[in-house]
């Protein structure tokens, strides 16, 4: 056999439960219709990713991707499953052991403005988790700092200065090096470059590129923007209120989607080629988490709904090499 | 066709304590009836301060300090409070970034909009109330009764988008200025929501400005586009045109940082450095800093130039026309 996968999700899924406060319990016991509300976040989502490989996850608000990224990222325990670091579990691992495989992990965020601790300075925002973890010795310790602004693209000079005094892609730099300061092999980015401007989202686009083939990384490319996950991905997998719809290479996802969904998303996509576009939207809203629709999330909006995609729940199948999908209409080819 | 609009010169500051910001100084374009022209660029570039100024949303410390807004012939530039209001969402209309701009938490919906229908024509309850549910229906809201009765926070972020495009419909406005409205949402809410702007254009003949930094929504939506870089225009045609053979290092680049279909792979073409700060800016090209075809030429400020038929750009350098796409 192969080499396990670096990074393997077994089956997990994440509720979040709203718990009765007081009130709400004082309310219920008079007879009043409320109860706890629980949000399946993410529900039975299985998928690996290997060495050196970029997944782009993809979907719409509430689909589950974020909090994939972070269970993944180790930030969030999943309610049920198992996350595999390279064939192993964390809580199989001794604590060293264990100490060393999460510190391998490390995630970029969205925002570059709440991600980064105001009152520090860039110098101890990118050196505090060497400097705690041993990865860097206290005498090298200014050199490394500035080795890892320089590897991102920043003048080392900065390294004094307070994140408030950068711009948007400048920040979005610093935490890109904060995450490389403890030289992971796996980075989850979670909307990296949602919140920047086109140049600057290019420039951005571009240096993830060049550290993937500087440092042999492996990103989990978490975005709603197709575009950018088509550029930068090897494979995608698509979400949909908590499922995976449907996964494949991303050559194959861009041009022979199976999913109703995928291909809905697809079509929808605005692209620069696609001038004086005829917009045939699909209808309806992406359903509320908390009381998504039976059977199949999706057949609400789909255009190909049958009487059985309204009560049972159609599997993840792989209908050709590497390419799943989760559809009744599979089944019918 | 005729002409809804027509901007000429138009400069807005702002007189901070730090310095004039120049947010915008001197843009000029013409929108015909019916016609979507896509208003394109990157943060602080003044495309959102170009839109507030066409509906005199300028205040203090910022002020319209030169140039003309023709508005079907008569200039909006020091028009009265009171004129300017009766135009304001009677004739021009606005939908913001952020529905809830528009959106007031407190008040049900039909209260919202069947005043917004009363500020501008006598009119009884009865039909006010009809016209506010048709233009619900007209923007694909189900069950419009229900949801005129409803509060703003009941409403999905599409939603309520919808329902802004549906107030900013109601007085059948001849023009819609447009904030990148669908920045927040979600890719399919997104096309929902460019259906209905491309219907009422195609069908009531409004004319439609679409403030967005998404280079790929307005390839699909607009007719024409204008490309603002730090407040001035620095290049504007028809879309096509544009799109296929920029002329302006600035669009060029921009639709170079486009990842599409074709880059997979490959590095994204990447404009050098950052926009830059509007206080003291340098003479000359504003774009010059971060440009590849930058000469002692462009220590001067560049004009606005036709090129070719219909191809406007404020550059002395500009790309050649060839037969090959930008990479």
């Amino acid at each position: 056999m192969s080499d396990p996968a670096l990074v393997e999700i077994r089956d997990v899924s994440r509720r979040f439960i709203k718990h009765l406060d007081l009130a709400g319990k004082i309310a219920q016991r008079f007879g009043a219709d409320v109860r706890e509300e629980t949000v399946h976040a993410v529900d039975q989502v299985s998928f690996s990713i290997d060495q050196g490989e970029v997944v782009g996850l993809v979907g719409e608000s509430g689909c589950g991707k974020s909090t994939i990224g972070r269970m993944v990222a180790g930030i969030l325990e999943p309610s049920e499953g198992t996350i595999l670091y390279r064939g192993k579990q964390l809580t199989d691992m001794s604590p060293d052991e264990a100490r060393h495989a999460s510190l391998k992990v490390q995630m970029i965020f969205q925002d570059p403005f709440a991600s980064l601790n105001p009152r520090m300075r860039v110098a101890d925002i990118i050196g505090e988790a060497p400097r705690v973890h041993g990865v860097v010795q206290p005498a090298e310790f200014d050199g490394y700092v500035e080795e890892v602004l320089q590897n991102c693209g920043m003048d080392p000079s900065f390294k004094l200065r307070y994140p408030h005094q950068f711009s948007g892609g400048q920040r979005q730099r610093i935490g890109i090096a904060r995450a490389l300061a403890v030289k992971p092999d796996f980075i989850v980015c979670d909307e990296s470059v949602a919140a920047l401007d086109v140049s600057i989202q290019a420039q951005i686009l571009n240096l993830f590129m060049d550290l993937r083939e500087r440092f042999d990384l492996t990103y989990l490319f978490i975005s709603h923007d197709l575009g950018v996950v088509e550029h930068l991905s090897d494979r995608v997998v698509i979400m949909y209120l908590g499922r995976v719809v449907e996964s494949a290479p991303t050559e194959t996802v861009f041009t022979q989607p199976v999913h109703p969904y995928t291909q809905a998303l697809l079509r929808e996509v605005p692209r620069l080629e696609s001038r004086h576009a005829d917009f045939q939207p699909i209808t309806g809203e992406i359903p509320s988490p908390i009381d998504p629709p039976s059977g199949c999330h999706f057949h609400p909006r789909c255009p190909h709904a049958m009487e059985r995609c309204r009560t049972e729940q159609p599997a993840l199948r792989e209908i050709a090499a590497g390419h799943l999908s989760a559809c009744h209409l599979n089944e019918s080819h | 066709m005729s002409e809804t609009l027509r901007v000429e010169g138009l400069q807005t500051h702002f007189f901070t304590k730090r310095g004039t910001v120049k947010a915008v100084d001197g843009v000029s374009f013409s929108i015909d009836k019916g016609e979507v022209l896509g208003l394109v660029g990157e943060s602080g570039s003044g495309k959102s301060v170009t839109g507030f100024s066409i509906l005199g949303l300028v205040d203090p410390p910022g002020e319209v300090v030169g140039g003309r807004i023709l508005f079907q012939g008569r200039d909006l530039v020091g028009l009265p409070d009171e004129e300017m209001r009766a135009l304001r969402g009677a004739r021009i209309a606005m939908i913001f970034q952020d529905p809830m701009m528009t959106l007031n938490p407190v008040l049900r919906i039909d209260t919202q909009m069947i005043e917004a229908i009363e500020a501008h024509e006598k009119i009884t309850r009865e039909s006010a109330y009809d016209r506010a549910r048709a233009a619900l229906v007209s923007v694909g809201i189900a069950s419009p009764d229900e949801r005129l009765r409803a509060y703003p926070h009941q409403f999905s972020g599409g939603m309520r988008q919808r329902v802004a495009i549906a107030i900013a419909m109601l007085n059948a406005p001849d023009l819609i200025i447009a904030d990148e409205p669908t920045t927040a949402l979600d890719v399919t809410i997104q096309a929902q929501i460019l259906h209905e702007a491309q219907k009422l254009c195609r069908e009531t003949g409004t004319a439609l400005i679409w403030i967005t930094h998404d280079l790929t929504v307005v390839a699909g939506l607009a007719d024409s586009i204008c490309v603002m870089y730090a407040g001035k225009d620095v290049e504007q045609g028809p879309i096509d045109a544009v799109l296929d053979q920029p002329l302006h290092p600035y669009t060029y680049g921009l639709i170079g940082s486009v990842p599409s279909r074709n880059s997979r792979g490959h590095r994204l073409y990447q404009i050098p450095g950052m926009t830059p700060s509007l206080i003291d800016l340098p003479p000359g090209c504003a774009f010059r800093a971060r440009c590849a075809r930058e000469s002692d030429a462009c220590l001067t400020e560049p004009p606005m130039r036709e090129h070719v038929d219909g191809r406007w750009t404020r550059c002395f350098h500009p790309h050649v026309q060839t037969d090959e796409a930008p990479a």
